[in-house]
Parts: structure tokens; sequence; C-alpha cells
């Protein structure tokens, strides 16, 4: 059970480099708007033709650009649910399921149907037309759908996107358990990071049309390696570096020395952290600590964000850092400024560095 | 006044039969159009609306034209005993070829508004193009193919100028209605251009209220099939 990706596709200005090895697990591909996420599961599916390279699911060629391989939809037994769910308007939710099980028998075919009608908890609903349904149930009907029909792979492709967000949460366990009763490889696009965390084994991030890092979902969101990888994250602050020596690195944007305990190698341009990992007291703990003052202080709902301006930056916007605090923590902060100074500090293992 | 309803039988089997026709040929010619590069797509469409523009006495002469005995076709024709010009048969040619665009155009643009998302998601469930077509894009631009149905019915009803052309206006075969209203108004018979007058008016409500009834029919499938 595994893809094997490595294509490239010219569309306008926008160029496609995609490069992927899956195994049987859940990746979620994460990437803004326009990254090439979509269209990546549309070369899988055949909707979109590379101009070269290969795409061989399970020892299947796919596509193969030098052996002149280019299967059609039909032959690919893919199964790529759409953003829209595209269920059948003129179908109900049994004919829409068991419209893509084929060399079955029409009892064959009902038993399918039925099964999965069970699976996904849609048994009082099989007579309905997908215009009658919630948006959850539609959700489920093309899982079940594109589940039925036993494909070598299942390619979501922003499957809450159409999705109210209070409607998101509450369906968010269905949606999970029935994507855990397929057993394969499973890619997962996305540009939201809850969601890749929550369903997804392992991460590959996507900016431009290019994966720049893959590993564990866990190994990405704890630490990761490239820029597009910590911006995609969600880290916030991210400065650009100069090299020291061996183990301290300079941060431009903020004008702060930090010591890494690790050689720092000639790679590295970025170092970053997250907006929850700054500590923050009216001592100066350590050679990490770095003097800075409050720039603005802003209200969320049930956080406050504190942008923070370090003491040798330069420039007020771009050099700000940002941090994210309970409404007590925080409170405590803004209080420490007012007798004295206040440092920052970020543990050793929460800083970030990137290539 | 004694009426002749041969006129009558002539223009609906007439209308019928053509539309039959150009019921089929425009769905497969809007079927077509979607498989060809978007040059020849130009060119097809082209082709395909002409006889909506062109004058129907241009539309009858170019038939003339074809069909007349010096044509390569006329003489073909002829020769294994067969004749379409001045025919019953050449009132149906004439019929089809002016509504054939309206129900081309109107199955173009039922297949156009199919979400293709619907199309590509049945061909990954493995469908083949035919029963795509068949399960899928008929079922979904059925209203819209209808109405384009109804408008070539009524087209051909309305034929008048290329059927006068091609099929001349012979009483009991190729006199339609139309032709009929021409010729007795011509010959002062006022009274009987007027009962044909008011025949044409009283078919074409009974077409407006059929498309009517589609159209707020096609309404409610489109609120029903809505999907997103």
């Amino acid at each position: 059970m595994s893809i094997y990706i490595d294509i490239t596709k010219k569309l306008g200005s926008f160029y496609l480099e995609s490069q992927l090895e899956v195994g049987k697990e859940k990746l979620g591909i994460l990437g803004g708007s326009g990254c090439g996420k979509s269209m990546t599961l549309k070369c899988i599916a055949g909707i979109i033709t590379p101009d070269k390279g290969e795409i061989i699911l399970n020892d299947k060629i796919l596509f193969s650009s030098k052996k002149n391989i280019n299967l059609i939809p039909q032959k690919r037994n893919t199964g790529l649910m759409f953003q829209n769910y595209a269920l059948f308007p003129n179908m109900t939710v049994s004919q829409n399921i068991s419209l893509g099980i084929t060399n079955k028998t029409s009892i064959e075919k009902k038993n399918i149907v039925k099964s999965y009608l069970d699976l996904f908890k849609l048994q009082d609903l099989e007579n309905r037309y997908p215009s009658q349904l919630s948006g959850g149930q539609q959700q489920r009907v093309a899982l079940a759908r594109i589940m039925a029909k036993s494909p070598d792979i299942l390619m979501l492709d922003e499957p809450f996107s159409a999705l109210d967000a209070h409607l998101r949460f509450s369906i968010e366990n269905e949606f999970s358990e029935a994507l855990n009763k397929y057993n394969g490889t499973v890619i997962y696009v996305s540009h939201s990071i809850d969601e890749v965390y929550k369903f997804c084994d392992s991460t590959a991030i996507m900016h431009n049309g290019r994966i720049f890092e893959k590993n564990t979902t866990k190994h990405i969101f704890k630490g990761p390696t490239t820029l597009e990888g910590a911006k995609l994250t969600g880290c916030k602050n991210i400065s650009p570096i100069k090299k020291m020596n061996q183990n301290s690195i300079l941060a431009l944007d903020w004008g702060i020395t930090f010591n890494i305990d690790n050689t720092v190698h000639d790679d590295i341009k970025y170092i970053s952290f997250r907006e929850t990992d700054i500590s923050i007291s009216n001592l100066c703990k350590n050679k990490n600590s770095f003097e800075l003052s409050i720039l603005r202080i802003k209200q969320s709902p049930f956080n406050t964000i504190l942008e923070l301006l370090p003491a040798n930056a330069t420039n007020v916007d771009s050099n700000k850092i940002i941090c994210k605090y309970s409404k007590d923590e925080a409170n405590n902060i803004i209080n420490m400024q007012n007798p004295g100074k206040l440092y920052g500090s970020v543990k050793k293992d929460n800083i970030l560095l990137l290539k | 006044m004694s009426i002749d309803f041969s006129p009558l039988i002539i223009s609906i089997k007439t209308s019928l039969v053509a539309v039959f026709f150009t019921f089929i040929l425009g769905i497969v010619a809007a079927r077509t159009l979607m498989n060809v590069n978007s040059k020849v797509q130009w060119i097809l469409d082209v082709i395909f609306t002409f006889p909506l523009v062109l004058p129907p006495t241009v539309v009858g002469f170019i038939l003339l034209v074809i069909f007349g005995k010096n044509s390569a076709i006329g003489s073909f024709l002829s020769k294994i005993g067969m004749s379409i010009i001045f025919t019953w048969q050449a009132t149906v040619l004439a019929a089809i070829i002016v509504s054939f665009p309206l129900m081309y155009r109107a199955a173009k643009g039922a297949f156009e508004q199919i979400d293709t998302n619907l199309i590509w998601a049945a061909r990954t469930l493995g469908l083949s193009e035919f029963k795509i077509f068949i399960k899928i894009m008929i079922p979904l631009a059925l209203p819209g193919i209808i109405s384009g149905a109804i408008l070539a019915f009524a087209r051909a009803l309305g034929e008048f100028g290329a059927t006068l052309m091609i099929a001349g206006n012979i009483p009991k075969v190729t006199q339609t209605i139309p032709l009929a209203i021409y010729f007795a108004n011509a010959a002062g018979k006022t009274k009987e251009a007027g009962f044909w007058t008011l025949i044409i008016i009283v078919i074409s409500l009974i077409v407006l209220g059929i498309m009517n009834y589609w159209s707020v029919k096609d309404k409610k499938i489109m609120r029903g099939g809505d999907a997103k």
C-alpha cells in the first residue's frame, strides 16, 4: 500500500513540482490556497495530466511520461473526495453510493451499499436526495461513495471547507471514525493546521508548487525545519539570522543573540519560536534573556496577545515578537512592566532553526 | 366556409417528425462539441448556429442547391429513385434545419451548466463516458433539453420561408399552416387566413404553457439538485 509521485506541471506562471512517497498512512498536505495541493490530487486521480514524471500506485503505473503511460481516471481506481463533495443531485443516497461499485451482482451491490449505510450511520437517509441532507451527512455520503468501491488510495480535498465552523467541531469525531475504517493510503489536503494535526499521521508542507518537508505530524509541529514549515504550522515569530560562531547566532530582525547547544549548520537561515514559547520576567535570568518592551496589547476572547519590541530592534512594525498568554498571565506581565524592565527568554528546546 | 384540415395535420406531423430528429441531433451535436478542442469547437458552433441567423429563404436556397437535380446529392438520390424537393420530406428537412440551432444551443447551455466536478467524480468512480452521459448529464440537463425541444417544435411549426423554397405549396402534401395562411390571404380568403391564424395562436399558447410548466420544474430540480 503505497504511492510514489514525482511530477512537474506548468500552468501559466505556476509551476508544480510534486515529489512524494506515501506508505500505508494518513498523510496531510498542508499549504495555503493555490499552493498546488489540490492539483497534486487531481494529477493522481487523472483529472489533470502532468507535463513530466511518474505516478505509481501499488506497483501500478498510473502515469509515466517516459513510458508514455497515462491511464484514464476510470482505470486508476483512486478515490477522490471533492471539496464540494460532488454528490449526484439526481440520485438518492443509496444510488450515489452504489454507482462506483463495479463487477458485482446486484445482490452483492445491495449488500455493500447496506453495509456502508450502516457504517456511516446513514441508514435512515438512504432514499433521500443530496439536497435534503445536512452538510455533515453529505460529507459522510461522499466518503461512503468513495470507500464503497474499495479504492487503492483515498484522497480528501479540504473535506471540511464546505461546512460551518460550529458544525465542523461536532462532526469531526464521526468523520474521524469513518476515515479510520479505511485501511490504506490516505492523502488529506487542507490549509487548516487543526485538521491536519487531528487527522493525519504524517504531514507534508507544500508552498508555491513544491513540497518542502515531510515528517510525522508530531515532528512537523514540534520542530519544523524549513521556513515554509514554520510559517504553515503557525509560527508567528521568524527572523533571518547571521551566524556569529559555531554555537551562537544573531537574530537580525530582533537584534538578539541566541546561544545554541548544538553546532549551527551553514544552511540555517532563520530562527523561530512559537507565540506560546516565550516566558517573560523582570529578571535577566541568563545569557539567552533579552530586554523588551510591550508595544501593543490585543484582547481575543480567551487569550491576550502581546506584541513585544526587543530593546535592540530598529523597525517597530517588522521587528516585533508576538506572544500569546492566558488573560491572567498577560495581566501579570503588564503589571511587571510598571516597576521595571522586562526580559524575555525562550527555552533552548523551543528554538527552531530553519533552512 | 368549408375548411380543409390537411394543413393542420401536415404541420403537426412535420413538426413532430422534425423535432424527433432535431432532439437527437441537437443533443449529440452539443455533446460532441464538448469533446473537441476549442478551435474546432468554435468553428462547429458557428456552423450549428448558422441556420438561426440566416434568413429562411437563404436556408431554402442553399438546400435547393444541395438537394436539387443538378447537385451531386440530388442526382444520386434521383438515380436511386428518390426525390426530396417538393415532397413532404422536404417540409421535414426544412423544419429540421431551422429548428436545429435552438435545440443544439439549449442542450449545449444545459450541459455547460453541469458542475464539472460531478463529471470528474463520476470518472474517478469508474463510470464509462457513455454511462456518465446517460445517468448524469442527460438527467441533470433534462429541463434545459426539454425546453429546447419545445422551442424547436414551435420554430418548426412556424417555418415558412425555407419550406416554400424547397417544398413548395402543394395542398394536402406540403401545405403547412403558415403556407395556408399566406396563400389564403393572397387569394383574398381573409376568413380562412384568420381561422389558421387563430389555430396557430392556440397552439403557441399551449406550447408556452408547457414551457413555463417545465421552467418551474427546472427550478425545482435545480433547487433540489444543489449539492454544495
